[in-house]
């Protein structure tokens, strides 16, 4: 294992912004982008002048197969007005804008630069939920894995059945994370699915007797949790709400040497600690019930920022299925492995508890345009912990946080850590 | 893809072909030609005798294009009585019946069924309770 590097120079996040997330048939990855970037600059406290910007790095899994659209990052850096600059498509699955991130804290660690925008962008709803599926699939080893009939909430059912097999988890825990993260969600005007869970129900209530057909007789979220007709199994053991939802969106956050952020602001967020690390497919790892290459990149972050999982405030973590939040959390070292569902149903993952996971709501009901969501979570925590999150604003201070983004099933993961100083 | 390649692909599909390390004996699939035990050259063909278990398992209800008229179907990770581990699907099986350490065999089957129009890969190993 390489040894931990620290940064040779500090990096500050000075604003950050994300457009809404959600379906939307009249934008596409530049209308996106353009609105991200707006937001990113109206949240710089001194105001931006876009042209101190030196260089892009934009994440993005696959506008080619998307939006048959390759060579996005120019593309994305004449749509924002920030041509001649520099601009680099950075592809990780997944974790493509948590990947584009660390390339930008390098570039500016390193020297390179002193302002570099990281972007994230992806436009996902042009295609049907089967040819999105197959787009998806091109992340996992296509011969060997795909060729078999596996899907991506196939992978993570496998690691879902193979850790409630070791810790005695019921598919019934993981609702826990659905709800918790709709709730989030629901005081997020920039989410997919602003709505918890109940108002989703008595939706499809409504609706059903708006059509003259019979209500479903769901009394509680729970029944309408259980029901094949409200929830429908997907891949065994997982079902609809356990999966995040297919996306249009796109984030922009600025990055500046540390010697230059009072340019912009006065609370600027610093990039303490960055960890990336990558694996084999699914089959190939030691173990299912956790990401090997999230434990890697974690401790790689958490030793070059010099503190330990007590320290987080907060963490947005990569929950493209519910399980996949309850290994983030145990990858993370927020709890034991197999003692991540039991926080989840304790609440102690909830916006009040003492670790608070997905404030945002995390890709599950924020939404998930893939090569965006990385780029999102360091906007979620930028806002929490400047106290600028609105009614989702978690109580007392976040002077430390986390951003955990996957890519694929863990074959790659990158890991951030962030500290407020005044 | 270059012709040895593929004919190399299509061995592996059909009689789960992988390779030996001549260095520390790691039994490797799918074959990479580096061992990931000792990192050594790793070109020697292996035959698995086409045992396992199954280590972990979902059964898909939302099908990929060419799978769907097969779900629900189960997949597994199948544990190789030699040690690697291989994703497949399995047959000859009701789905409630599969739970993880089940005793399975390695048979070859079709696939998929829009492998011939699209090009792809129609024949496959799959496995099945022993
Ligand atoms: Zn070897």
């Amino acid at each position: 294992m390489p040894k931990t590097k620290s940064l040779p120079r500090g990096v500050a996040v000075v604003g950050a912004g994300m457009s809404k997330f959600g379906a939307f048939p009249e934008k596409n990855s530049r209308d996106l982008f353009v609105e991200a970037f707006k937001e990113m600059t109206k949240s710089v406290d001194k105001g931006l002048d876009p042209s101190v910007v030196e260089s892009l790095y934009i994440g993005n899994f696959s506008s080619d197969q998307f939006e048959h659209q390759a060579h996005i990052a120019p593309i994305l850096t004449d749509a924002v007005g920030l041509l001649p600059r520099p601009a680099v498509r950075v592809e990780d699955a997944c974790a493509s804008g948590g990947a584009a991130l660390r390339q930008g804290v390098m570039a500016i660690a390193s020297g390179m630069y002193d302002v570099v925008l990281v972007g994230g962008a992806e436009k996902m709803t042009a295609l049907n939920t089967a040819q999105v599926t197959e787009a998806l699939a091109a992340a996992a080893d296509v011969p060997f894995e795909i060729s078999a009939g596996f899907t991506f909430p196939g992978f993570y059912a496998a690691m879902a059945s193979a850790y409630m097999h070791r810790y005695g988890m019921k598919s019934e825990h993981l609702m826990n994370v659905a709800i918790k993260n709709h709730d989030n969600a629901s005081h997020n005007p920039y989410a997919q699915f602003s709505v918890t869970i109940q108002k989703w129900m008595e939706g499809r209530i409504a609706a059903a007797i708006k059509k003259g057909k019979p209500a479903p007789t769901w009394f509680t979220i729970w029944d309408f949790l259980h029901d094949e007709a409200g929830n429908p199994t997907v891949a065994w053991p997982l079902r609809l709400f356990d999966c995040s939802p297919v996306t249009d969106g796109a984030a922009a956050v600025l990055l500046v040497a540390e010697e230059r952020m009072r340019e912009f602001t006065d609370h600027p967020i610093h990039i303490i600690g960055s960890g990336q690390a990558s694996d084999s497919a699914l089959h190939d790892r030691p173990e299912l019930t956790a990401i090997p290459a999230a434990k890697i990149a974690a401790n790689q972050a958490f030793e070059m920022a010099g503190v330990t999982a007590k320290d987080i405030r907060i963490a947005e973590v990569h929950d493209c299925f519910t399980i996949a939040e309850v290994i983030a959390s145990e990858d993370i070292g927020f709890f034991a492995p197999g003692e991540g569902f039991k926080a989840a149903e304790d609440g102690v993952t909830a916006r009040n508890g003492a670790k608070p996971i997905n404030t945002s709501g995390g890709l599950k009901a924020k939404g998930h345009p893939v090569g965006a969501s990385g780029v999102a979570q360091a906007v979620e925590v930028f806002k929490q912990m400047r106290g600028q999150a609105g009614e989702r604003q978690v109580t007392g201070d976040v002077p430390v946080a986390l951003t955990h983004n996957v890519g694929a099933t863990g074959s790659t993961c990158v890991v951030h850590v962030y500290e407020r100083r005044n | 893809m270059e012709i040895p390649r593929h004919w190399r692909l299509k061995k592996q599909r059909y009689g789960l072909v992988g390779e030996v390390c001549p260095h520390c004996d790691a039994k490797i699939f799918p074959p990479r030609d580096v061992c990931p035990n000792c990192g050594d050259e790793a070109k020697e063909l292996y035959t698995f005798s086409g045992k396992g278990e199954v280590y972990s398992y979902t059964t898909i209800y939302e099908a990929p294009a060419g799978y769907d008229t097969n779900a629900p179907y189960t997949v597994a990770i199948v544990k190789l009585e030699e040690g690697p581990m291989v994703t497949a699907q399995l047959t000859d099986v009701d789905n409630d019946r599969v739970e993880i350490g089940m005793p399975v065999e390695m048979v070859t089957r079709k696939m998929r069924n829009d492998g011939d129009e699209r090009g792809l890969i129609v024949y496959g190993y799959k496995f099945r309770p022993r």
